[in-house]
């Protein structure tokens, strides 16, 4: 166990220790915050594989914008605290059941070891390199995503539009 | 929808303001250029600071700073301890305790003010008939000590008669009071003799 | 081993210079604003703490480190008290990628002057910059007062608007010097500083800057005079020195990306290179003063106006036109 593994270790222990106090969070805030911390120490182990554009872009996109829109939506709405209750069941048993599924599954996949013994070779995904990559092998798949972002925001554009009309015909 | 809501939802948002032509594009750049070009002469002036401790100015005469009492123009003290300023006082600051010498003149046995509730409003200045207690524009002012702002009697005193130079209560108020006999006071007519005032 | 532990001392050297360089500077800062927004409002600024008030930062400094640290009652404690953290340390950390002078041998060794040199520094920068946006909001969400919440929320709305901003104006300087490392963007400028072919995202950066570090025009969150104080309104002591020291560090790290990406960063002749940087953060700094001192701030829909319907769309437009110069 060289330097590396143990610190691999180390944020895989961050994470999923925030992770869990993000989802057990009654305080929207809180879980926020965990999240963010979770979001910051995936971005960790992202650059200490060797990738750290995607290392750059997960704190920027996840932890800097995504997560402080969450942010500000729970400031703006005010939520009222909840009082400690549990989900009714037929939310959580269905949702105990999946996660045991795919709990069953992964222990059953690491178990058999598919290529668990290989190590994998040290590298370093310079920016450059990653974009050529993405862009000359997969640029099909790129371009549906940004067009599916172009939807998206067509989307907004249409739903947001000044329908002012409507309310002060309701009013009167 | 409740008629708050309705309200809220009436006001529009103010229509940003939009560059119609060229030129007043560049108004706005040269007002907005006029802006730092004045704020750069700035730099150069002199400031017009007065830097207090060392230059003070002379304040105006009825500015409000500390209390005083003062003494009529022959040098007696004006006080005739008549309560009125310590109960304008809207902190009641003032107390005193009222007396009358062997003349039959009214004044204060003991007039203190705490000056550490003193809000220099002037209240008990306008109150007071005998223009005694005053105001002055000595406003350095403070103690390090809070009890050393209690002020007696003798630290309110002064020898002179403050922003009423001229004005002697007893001079005018129609009360014997050893010095002057009924209608010898200032605008009085001698006193008539109710008897022999007949028809 | 001995390089190892040799590379280690020189690293900590850098950050020890870097922090000492900032922190002092940010002080001074304080300093050279007060004094400069003084005479440009015709009053002489601080100058009682020694000659010319030069001793006022410690003075300052003093004042707030023994002055009680004061928690709200009703405050969300840790959240209050990681907030200042926040700001200061995403501030200070950006610093880390900011090249400060050309590679020098020290004993037969290569050592760069950049605290560390990543070949995604300039996006490191943005990513430091969208953290240091939790620090205000969650300070001001932490504190459970309305004054503080509103500047948090509009802190949160107004860095995240004008960071794309940000940007999307340096996508073109990229373009230009083919790396996403900030040693390489200044030793693309060796024949010509950036600004001269890149004038409109010079322009959009440095509007984008100055709303990113909350200063005047833009002090929006915290408006003095509708907010209180925005979001630190509720801080005392240290804690709200924290937030001072990562306002005016944050300053000086943006000037430095100015000078970066648009100036030549340290490149300059005669004055060593170190010294040129310097002289460009200050420079950036005290044209900031300036415009504070003219400026009055700006209303929240001119804000949002300013950001995104004129800012942005004239930095895309940017991008294609520099995309399609340096195609041809």
């Amino acid at each position: 166990m060289n330097l590396y593994s143990a610190l691999f270790y180390l944020l895989s222990l961050v994470i999923l220790a925030s992770t869990a106090l993000a989802i057990t969070r009654r305080n929207l805030v809180h879980a926020v915050v965990y999240l963010v911390l979770s979001f910051f120490g995936s971005a960790l182990l992202f650059y200490l594989l060797g990738a750290p554009l995607l290392a750059a872009l997960e704190v920027i996109i996840y932890a800097g914008a995504i997560m402080i829109l969450f942010l500000f939506i729970v400031m703006m709405l005010n939520v009222e605290r909840l009082e400690e209750r549990f989900f009714p069941a037929r939310q959580w048993v269905p949702a105990a059941v999946l996660g045991l599924l795919l709990a069953v599954v992964g222990l059953l996949a690491v178990s058999t070891q598919p290529g668990g013994d290989r190590l994998l070779k040290t590298a370093v995904a310079a920016p450059s390199a990653f974009g050529s990559y993405v862009f000359q092998r997969h640029w099909l798949s790129v371009e549906i995503v940004s067009l599916l972002l172009l939807i998206a925001l067509a989307g907004v554009l249409f739903l947001g539009r000044d329908n002012d009309k409507g309310v002060s015909e309701e009013d009167r | 929808m409740n008629p708050d809501e309705r309200h809220y939802r009436k006001l529009k948002p103010v229509p940003p303001q939009r560059f119609r032509t060229i030129s007043e594009i560049g108004e706005a750049l040269n007002a907005l250029g006029q802006g730092f070009v004045t704020t750069f002469r700035h730099l150069f002036r002199k400031p017009i600071t007065e830097e207090y401790p060392e230059y003070k100015r002379t304040l105006p005469e009825r500015s409000r700073a500390r209390i005083v009492l003062t003494r009529d123009p022959d040098g007696n003290e004006r006080c005739v301890a008549c309560y009125l300023c310590s109960a304008a006082c809207p902190v009641s600051c003032i107390s005193m305790q009222s007396a009358e010498d062997d003349n039959g003149r009214r004044y204060a046995r003991w007039f203190r003010i705490n000056f550490g509730r003193c809000i220099y409003c002037g209240l008990c200045e306008e109150a007071c008939p005998t223009s005694a207690i005053q105001l002055t524009p000595q406003f350095e002012h403070v103690k390090r000590e809070i009890l050393s702002m209690v002020y007696e009697k003798e630290d309110l005193l002064v020898d002179h008669s403050g922003k009423d130079k001229t004005y002697n209560f007893y001079r005018w108020a129609g009360i014997r009071t050893g010095d002057r006999d009924k209608g010898e006071h200032e605008r009085e007519d001698k006193p008539v003799n109710v008897r022999s005032n007949m028809p | 081993m001995i390089a190892w532990i040799a590379g280690f001392a020189v690293l900590l050297v850098k950050i020890g210079l870097v922090l000492g360089v900032l922190l002092f500077l940010a002080a001074y800062l304080v300093w050279a604003e007060r004094k400069l927004l003084g005479r440009l409002q015709i009053r002489y600024g601080p100058n009682r703490a020694g000659i010319f008030g030069l001793l006022q930062p410690i003075a300052d400094a003093i004042k707030m480190m023994t002055k009680e640290d004061i928690v709200p009652e009703a405050a969300d404690r840790t959240i209050f008290l990681l907030a200042p953290a926040v700001v200061a340390v995403t501030a200070m950390l950006m610093a880390a990628v900011v090249p400060f002078g050309p590679t020098i041998t020290l004993w037969g060794r290569q050592v760069p002057m950049v605290v560390t040199d990543l070949n995604v520094g300039l996006l490191f920068v943005f990513a430091m910059s969208s953290l240091g946006v939790y620090g205000v909001a969650l300070g001001g969400w932490a504190s459970n007062s309305k004054f503080a919440l509103l500047g948090g929320i509009r802190g949160a709305a107004q860095m995240i608007s004008y960071e794309l901003a940000l940007g999307l104006s340096i996508v073109p300087v990229v373009m230009l010097a083919g790396s996403l490392s900030l040693v390489d963007i200044v030793d693309a400028q060796a024949s010509y500083p950036f600004i001269l072919v890149q004038p409109v995202a010079f322009v959009i950066f440095v509007v984008s800057a100055m709303a990113e570090s909350k200063r005047i025009p833009f002090d929006l969150p915290e408006a003095e005079n509708e907010l209180g104080a925005g979001y630190h309104t509720e801080y005392s002591g240290m804690r709200f020195g924290m937030f001072f020291i990562g306002e005016y560090v944050h300053m000086q790290v943006l000037g430095a990306l100015i000078a970066v990406f648009f100036l030549g960063g340290w490149r300059g002749p005669l004055l060593p290179g170190p010294l040129w940087l310097l002289i460009k953060i200050i420079v950036v700094a005290l044209v900031m003063i300036w415009v504070r001192g003219t400026l009055p701030r700006l209303r929240y829909d001119q804000l949002m106006a300013l950001g995104w319907k004129v800012l942005i769309p004239a930095a895309l437009a940017n991008i294609v036109i520099t995309g399609a110069v340096v195609l041809l």
